[in-house]
């Protein structure tokens, strides 16, 4: 069963080990890369595919932002194109459109933040206070179940439980002898209905990591606070809660570093054009004026305009965190 | 220090039986609907059981050729995308839980770069259209082929394995490859399922790529039928408008049951990944 694939004489090795062989180093320095390179030669041949795909689908992406400040032509290439500075950042800051994309987008992803949020350290929180096993076991998995359902499917869902003619939410407003309300086509309602069913996606599955930091609190902590006569309140405050900040903290960080990626699909699923004033965001702008209306440039430089303000918040919200409660992601 | 159970614990179950609710009864609304008859479904009278039970909905939803063509495409999509993103993360990840790896840094800094930046949706656009992959099925699979995050959490997996293996694996004269693929992967079974199952699941829901990437019905996925279906209200083209003896078919049933009939295949492999995902979920949680 051992078919000797080992090399034991490895012969010269190709790329990489010609450059640091061209460096001039000592003789030790390359017999030890020689070994490291033996050592390493099949990991890379295992991590080639995945280099490809990043290189690929990935960075070459990233070396087309280019076309943000150039007039993007198909037939001239990236590379080719006619470079314009600024021009289709300046173009779009100076539309009537921008403020209300930027503010709807940031108000969107600011009410996710704050109501979103919250609601599964609530529920895990309430899930740690549950004494019986299975009844948490039970509610746990229950909770999850949404998490896995397409977007296409919970925005179906929605349209069709909301409708003005016989949705099924219209129809219990009836009978408090109401008239029906046409949730969907109405821009009062649009942030609303994406905060609660995000919340309804994925509140249960966010809860995972809360409770496994929940679980790694030290039980003697608890028993402690018991002899010292804490009540369930105090024990919450004092014991749980401080438990689990570090994992909070993070995950608030994370957050807060895409609160302009807003999910581009379900945004792009539930709006239409009478709900625009509250429902268009960057994203599916974007994907409007740049995909559909052929904007190539001019998209792009949307793009990186959302990228690169997520990317502030983030270093921010990182700063910020590691001089206040000293957690940080780098 | 026994507990006594209080009405703080009466509250609490109250609300999370009320979550549990929530979670389910569209689910069970959606069933009742859809398995109902036409007459109470008309009339309003359907909210937990189904009343006058028949599978007619069900039956026009398969007799339809564009859900059908679209369902045996996401079962393709699925698969192949599922593997080949399964192969991809898992050897690469493996590679990157070796410590003594030339570039291993390099690596892990290319790839976690990616979590925080982006080209964005046109860039990719223009770079997938670039390779021909419009329209093919190849577009459905590899833009999105390996998830980072995945990969991180397999890494993390992959680095806590014992030593041993990789040392009774070069005992028996294999490299790395061969540790990878006769050792290491028979050992990972759960995190295999786990991330799999992920993967597949991120698939089968795909609207995303389709939507920037195929133009051509034939290629559609069911996401899309499904929009077209319930969100732009073709249904009644879909041949719904009605079956000849048994009297119409409420759109909204139909509608209910194509929403059901895509979505039957996670929740069947729901209570498998449920078995392992938490425990995946959670060791990406671990930092490193």
């Amino acid at each position: 069963m051992s078919e000797s694939t080992i090399d034991p004489s490895p012969s010269a090795p190709p790329d990489i080990g010609s450059a640091a062989g061209a460096s001039g180093a000592g003789a030790s320095k390359a017999a030890l890369f020689r070994v490291r390179w033996n050592r390493s030669k099949y990991l890379f041949l295992l991590f080639l595919p995945a280099l490809i795909y990043y290189l690929m689908f990935k960075y070459v992406p990233m070396f087309g932002i280019l076309i943000s400040f150039k007039d993007y032509n198909p037939f001239q290439g990236v590379w080719d194109s006619p470079w314009v500075g600024l021009k289709h950042y300046t173009l779009f800051f100076e539309s009537p459109d921008s403020m209300k994309l930027v503010k709807n987008t940031i108000v969107l992803g600011a009410y996710k933040i704050l109501f979103g949020f919250p609601a599964p350290v609530i529920l895990a929180l309430l899930l740690n206070e549950v004494r019986i096993a299975l009844v948490k076991r039970v509610v746990q998995t229950i909770s999850y179940l949404p998490h896995f359902i397409s977007n296409v499917v919970v925005v179906g869902m929605m349209a069709l439980f909301l409708s003005p003619t016989g949705g099924i939410v219209n129809q219990a407003i009836g009978w408090f002898g109401h008239d029906s309300i046409n949730f969907m086509q109405n821009e009062n309602y649009f942030r609303s209905l994406y905060i609660l069913s995000e919340i309804w996606q994925h509140i249960g599955w966010e809860t995972i990591i809360y409770l496994a930091a929940l679980s790694a609190i030290d039980p003697l902590l608890y028993e402690a606070a018991t002899v010292d006569g804490a009540s369930r309140w105090h024990q919450l405050r004092h014991v749980t809660l401080p438990g689990i900040v570090p994992a909070i903290v993070t995950l608030l960080i994370l957050n807060v570093g895409h609160v302009l990626d807003i999910g581009f699909e379900k945004v792009l699923l539930m709006q239409n054009p009478s709900i625009y004033s509250t429902a268009d965001v960057l994203s599916t702008y974007v994907y409007r004026t740049g995909i559909q209306a052929m904007n190539y440039s001019y998209g792009t430089a949307i793009d990186l305009f959302a990228s690169l303000v997520n990317l502030f918040f983030i270093f921010t919200a990182n700063w910020i965190s590691r001089r206040v409660s000293g957690t940080s992601l780098w | 220090m026994k507990p006594k159970f209080g009405v703080f614990d009466v509250l609490l179950y109250l609300v999370l039986a009320g979550l549990a609710v929530t979670a389910l009864y569209p689910f069970v609304y959606m069933l009742a609907v859809s398995l109902s008859g036409t007459v109470p479904v008309l009339k309003g009278q359907v909210y937990l059981w189904p009343k006058e039970i028949n599978l007619r909905t069900y039956a026009v939803v398969f007799e339809n050729a564009a859900i059908g063509r679209a369902y045996l495409n996401t079962i393709l999509y699925t698969l192949l995308g599922t593997s080949i993103s399964l192969l991809i993360t898992a050897a690469g990840a493996y590679a990157l839980s070796k410590q003594d790896m030339l570039l291993r840094r390099t690596f892990m800094i290319l790839v976690i770069v990616t979590l925080f930046f982006s080209g964005g949706m046109i860039p990719t656009f223009l770079v997938v259209r670039s390779y021909h992959l419009i329209d093919t099925i190849w577009a459905m699979v590899l833009p999105g082929a390996v998830s980072t995050w995945n990969l991180l959490v397999m890494r993390t997996f992959f680095s806590a394995l014992p030593q041993e293996v990789e040392e009774s694996g070069k005992i028996d004269g294999l490299n790395d490859i061969g540790i990878f693929f006769r050792l290491v992967l028979p050992l990972s079974k759960a995190i295999l399922a786990t991330i799999g199952l992920f993967y597949g699941v991120a698939i089968w829901n795909n609207f995303f790529s389709a939507l920037l990437y195929l133009r051509d019905a034939d290629l559609f996925p069911l996401q899309v039928i499904v929009r077209n279906m319930v969100l732009q209200g073709n249904a009644s083209a879909s041949g719904a408008a009605g079956i000849g003896g048994d009297g119409m078919i409420v759109d909204e049933s139909l509608k209910y049951a194509t929403i059901i009939v895509t979505t039957v295949p996670i929740l069947l492999v729901y209570p498998f990944l449920q078995k392992y995902f938490a425990k995946g979920a959670l060791i990406g949680s671990v930092k490193g």
